[in-house]
């Protein structure tokens, strides 16, 4: 069932004036992510640079929404979007394992925090989930929540290790319940990443939630989703299970590295009437 | 009881598999007696993007291969073209009208082609590349490298010999190719893209597109993917737009006036002036004892 509803939404044509509509929707959804050992400063810097002025060529685009980084690099990332409106996320919380104890994932949140993170992105510990230790999970989540401060949560429930439907929508209530402001399909580091099926039922939480209580929970899928075409798939299947007020990066995001590139091009496309070439955009 | 024939459907080559158009659109392949010979797969500007994201993947591995590697696969090329020689001059006879002896000579000039590039492959850096002298204490020289994706747009006539004349002196080269085939006449293009896959050939090195060239000279020209174009049967209309679009990237752009019987010129079709066309001159720089 959820397999064919979410395949359902891929069968929309968007073209040419609605396309450039959506495609700069989605930019302006982009979390800018790099989670690589090898990143440095100047990457991060150089990605900052990006995640304002996407491309040189067209001022009117939008900026992305946030950056995301590593805590390492994220004093980086605050000089460089400072006054940009671009927002700092951080992994934090043992990423991306989250194996680790309690009390040094949580001195990792509180460090972001101060280093200027306006965003974390946690990792739930998969293994007490999977082991029917929900209670542990709830704590802990709830724990991070405080810690955060006025940071805003992202819950990473790596669904691709979550193995059914089932528990990924468990997981969706118990994160959303413990205080999550945003839940997050995967860190990336995991194959399969994000799926239109398992983002479906995470929307379909986050709705539920919302019917009963009248709160908006978040959602960034994330891993995964390179292609502009697909990004705006996921545009549809959010629009017709949540609604307009979700198409806004305040309550979706999309967690992505080349996704941002393949938008440009086809912008650029739009713009220009031709396929422009790939190195005609940077990597960060 | 009265056997129904099986007509086959002419499918694309891109990245090393034949997809039907991306569109689902097909043309009918019409015998020059107006009879149905196929259905040809009718390719989409979709189809030529995947075609030119395949050649771009393939590129750098194509060029790391040793030049002697790049003129054995074409000499297999030639080898494989040759086992189906026939079937070739049976689709070029249907289709033009030409007689057997014409489009066996056809297929045989093709085979020939691609046995001359097949030794040209690891010879031509000889012809192009050189020593410069210098004054200081360097040992100077330059050497030719494949250019990168490059169009062939082929010819209507000599629907085999003027494609693969347009192919050969390109992936000699050490660069990877997106082909569209004769409009007219464009089965032999779909049967030489089952020769390519038996004839390791990478994937994505050689991808040939059928299809209508109006629909699809403009989005060759322009496209930023594409560093070269290889052409011939130009009307000096297409040639022009093909310039101009070229101009945004700098695209090398050779357009071929052969036509006829010009086609069987090995002079001017098999020398290594077709295959400078698509190189960049690498010129390095060696400290040598003073």
């Amino acid at each position: 069932m959820v397999d064919a509803r979410a395949a359902s939404f891929t069968k929309r044509s968007i073209k040419t004036s609605m396309k450039d509509a959506g495609l700069r929707i989605v930019l302006s959804m982009v979390d800018l992510t790099t989670l690589e050992g090898k990143d440095s400063a100047e990457k991060v810097r150089s990605l900052c640079r990006k995640a304002i002025t996407p491309d040189i060529n067209d001022l009117t685009l939008p900026h992305v929404a946030a950056v995301c980084v590593y805590p390492e690099l994220v004093t980086t990332a605050k000089e460089a979007l400072a006054g940009s409106g671009v927002r700092v996320a951080s992994v934090a919380t043992g990423f991306p394992s989250g194996q680790f104890p309690i009390d040094v994932r949580l001195e990792d949140t509180r460090r972001a925090v101060e280093a200027g993170a306006d965003e974390i992105d946690m990792v739930i510990s998969r293994g007490s989930f999977l082991a029917g230790d929900r209670g542990k999970v709830y704590d802990e989540i709830a724990s991070i929540k405080e810690a955060c401060g006025d940071a805003h949560l992202k819950v990473i429930l790596e669904t691709g290790e979550l193995e059914t439907y089932d528990l990924v929508r468990a997981a969706s209530d118990l994160a959303i319940h413990a205080g999550a402001d945003f839940i997050k399909t995967s860190t990336g580091k995991v194959s399969p990443a994000a799926t239109m099926s398992v983002t479906l039922v995470m929307l379909e939480a986050i709705r539920d939630h919302y019917l009963s209580t009248g709160v908006r929970i978040g959602m960034k899928p994330a891993g995964g989703i390179s292609k502009a075409k697909l990004s705006l798939h996921y545009l549809v299947m959010v629009k017709e299970t949540l609604g307009d007020e979700w198409l806004d990066p305040g309550l979706f995001r999309f967690g992505a590295s080349s996704l941002t590139n393949d938008l440009l091009m086809q912008l650029a496309k739009l713009r220009e009437g031709r396929y422009p070439a790939k190195h005609d955009f940077s990597d960060a | 009881m009265a056997r129904t024939e099986v007509l086959k459907t002419y499918k694309l080559y891109i990245n090393g598999g034949f997809p039907r158009s991306e569109s689902g659109r097909s043309i009918k392949a019409l015998g020059a007696d107006g009879g149905l010979m196929a259905h040809i797969c009718h390719a989409s500007r979709k189809d030529l993007r995947d075609a030119v994201g395949a050649a771009r993947a393939a590129h750098c591995k194509w060029l790391a291969r040793t030049a002697y590697n790049r003129g054995q696969i074409l000499y297999r090329l030639g080898e494989m073209l040759e086992g189906r020689a026939e079937e070739f001059a049976q689709a070029i006879k249907q289709s033009t009208g030409d007689d057997l002896r014409t489009a066996r000579k056809e297929v045989q000039a093709s085979v020939d082609r691609f046995v001359a590039y097949a030794g040209w492959a690891d010879k031509f850096p000889q012809v192009l590349g050189c020593q410069n002298p210098v004054a200081g204490p360097y040992y100077n020289f330059t050497v030719p490298e494949g250019t990168g994706v490059c169009a062939v747009v082929a010819p209507d006539e000599a629907s085999l010999l003027g494609l693969v004349s347009l192919i050969a002196p390109v992936i000699c080269a050490g660069c990877t190719v997106v082909a569209l085939g004769s409009e007219a006449h464009p089965i032999p293009t779909s049967i030489l893209g089952e020769v390519c896959q038996v004839s390791d050939v990478p994937a994505g090195v050689i991808n040939l597109l059928m299809g209508k060239r109006g629909e699809l000279i403009d989005w060759i020209a322009g496209h930023g993917e594409i560093d070269a174009v290889h052409a011939a049967g130009m009307s000096e209309k297409e040639a022009k737009g093909l310039r101009m679009g070229a101009a945004v990237n700098v695209k090398r752009v050779r357009i071929r006036d052969t036509s006829g019987d010009g086609w069987y010129d090995d002079e001017v079709c098999e020398s290594p002036w077709w295959v400078e066309g698509f190189v960049e001159m690498k010129t390095i720089w060696h400290p040598s004892g003073a």
